[in-house]
């Protein structure tokens, strides 16, 4: 915890957990998604549900859809872009056990046809968890880089992810792996020390039986505080 | 500088909190003082801007509930007449409601709690002249003091209460006051003390969970105590208890709260059945 976190971050109000947290989670949703979002279906559970309107966090997640973080003004407003924005949003009352008050699930398809679920909570004070990516399970904070592959669970499938992510002389901070079944689908989210490039992001995608890589940048802070920091903060 | 007391050590070495809350942050960044000061002062942009946003008479809040009222209470300060409680609740208050309407706010320390330190700062920013440099400084006095607050108990609504977000947000402004006045760190450490004490017990009672009614009111009514708080101290009169044990009272005491008065939407504002419609 440092002094700009008592100061800060800038964000667009009124709520870090229930306006901020859900513009962090759409951000990332379409990080991992990839390409611009073209359908999303939007299922809200507990305190998000029961008072998304009046903390705009409908308008935050389909803000954080279109690209757009924390402090970006046109948050208020972002359901009036999404027509040109070319994305169909629709909102229901999602039904779940055991989750956090501040749930939501996302049917996500881009304009290439790829669709992903996932399911995030907004945990307090703008942090957030996606917790899981097609239903295998993952814990992405968004704080720092962060690789998501989908894959076909076959041996060594860990070991030639790995390979090239230490080709490109990358540490890992932490890495989890979860699978459906055997031979299934699986997921890896690899938590990096320092920027994963284009470059190897392309060779993640040859490896064979890799079905998709997401890279999910940690925003920066910007020096002058001007545009705020990606968090944490509170509610 | 985890606690007051070892903030104070430190601001003895480099000449006052605020001082001594920059040369910290910049070795975690391992940059120069120039840098992190460049950083808050872009915040204090974004802080000057949302008092300005606030005042739009035309600002209403997504459940229509608040909104436009700074304006009301800055024209009734007009010219001169409540001073400079008048203007730093008028301020504070056009924050919080520029927070409610989804404007762009710095979270201080939370986003609740966004306008008593803004508006207190620039209350006193118009009448005493001070510049923007040394407002910077004063906004490092109160994020010392707010991590130090953070770390011993918490800036949470939802685990401490009211007390620990508006109170919080007091404690940190009264402190900033104290040291942009020229008072020094163990008036500021008592400015908060004072803050603290007299916000103790604060519950968070938001009606139906929006941060509205009462949480824009009690960022006007936290200028009040932080304007109070630092006063008592640049006076001289020193707080009985120790700032690091009103911090751990204040945990104590929301630690104790049930859980329909930490940000539930409840308990006490929250479970008024009637609201005034006028």
């Amino acid at each position: 915890m440092d002094m700009f976190d008592l100061i800060g971050p800038v964000m667009i109000g009124p709520s870090s957990s229930h306006t901020a947290g859900a513009a962090r989670i759409g951000k990332l949703a379409r990080m991992l998604l990839g390409g611009e979002p073209a359908q999303a279906k939007i299922g809200l559970w507990g305190s998000f549900q029961k008072t998304y309107q009046g903390h705009g966090t409908d308008r935050a997640l389909v803000g954080g859809l279109l690209g757009m973080e924390v402090d970006d003004i046109r948050l208020r407003d972002s359901l009036t872009y999404v027509q040109d924005a070319g994305l169909k949003v629709s909102f229901y009352n999602a039904k779940l056990r055991n989750a956090h008050p501040n749930t939501v699930v996302m049917e996500l398809t881009n304009r290439a046809g790829r669709s992903i679920r996932l399911q995030a909570a907004s945990v307090g004070g703008g942090e957030i968890v996606i917790q899981s990516v097609d239903g295998l399970e993952t814990a992405i904070s968004g704080h720092i880089n962060t690789l998501v592959l989908t894959y076909r669970d076959t041996p060594g499938m860990i070991a030639r992810i790995s390979g090239e992510v230490a080709a490109s002389r990358l540490n890992v901070a932490t890495m989890r792996v979860a699978r459906c079944a055997a031979g299934g689908e699986a997921i890896v989210t690899l938590e990096l020390d320092g920027n994963a490039e284009p470059e190897l992001i392309q060779r993640l995608e040859k490896i064979s039986d890799v079905y998709h890589v997401a890279y999910l940048p940690a925003r920066v802070p910007n020096v002058a505080g001007e545009t705020g920091r990606d968090m944490p903060c509170r509610p | 500088m985890q606690t007051i007391a070892e903030t104070l050590v430190a601001a003895r070495v480099c000449g006052g909190i605020g001082r001594a809350a920059i040369q910290w942050q910049a070795e975690q960044d391992g940059v120069d003082e120039s840098a992190v000061r460049a950083r808050m002062r872009g915040t204090l942009a974004v802080m000057r801007q949302s008092v300005q946003d606030g005042l739009n008479p035309a600002m209403r809040s997504l459940s229509g509930r608040v909104g436009g009222q700074a304006a009301k209470l800055a024209a009734f300060g007009q010219p001169d007449r409540m001073g400079l409680l008048g203007t730093a609740c008028a301020y504070a208050l056009a924050v919080a409601e520029s927070n409610a309407c989804m404007g762009k706010i710095v979270a201080a320390p939370t986003a609740g709690s966004c306008g008593i330190l803004p508006g207190v700062l620039l209350a006193v920013q118009e009448k005493e002249g001070f510049s923007d440099d040394m407002l910077v400084t004063a906004l490092f006095t109160a994020a010392a003091v707010g991590r130090a607050i953070a770390l011993q108990a918490t800036v949470s609504g939802a685990e401490g209460g009211c007390q620990a977000e508006c109170g919080s947000a007091a404690g940190m402004a009264a402190a900033a006051l104290t040291e942009l006045y020229g008072g020094t760190p163990q008036q500021a450490a008592d400015a908060c003390a004072f803050a603290l004490m007299n916000m103790l017990g604060l519950v968070c009672d938001p009606v139906q969970g929006l941060v509205e009614i009462p949480c824009v009111y009690r960022n006007a009514g936290g200028a009040a105590q932080a304007l109070t708080a630092a006063q008592l101290a640049l006076s001289g009169v020193a707080c009985p208890i120790p700032c690091d044990e009103m911090i751990l009272a204040m945990k104590d005491v929301g630690d104790a709260m049930p859980p329909s008065l930490r940000e539930t939407g409840e308990g006490g504002c929250a479970a008024c059945g009637g609201l005034c419609v006028r």
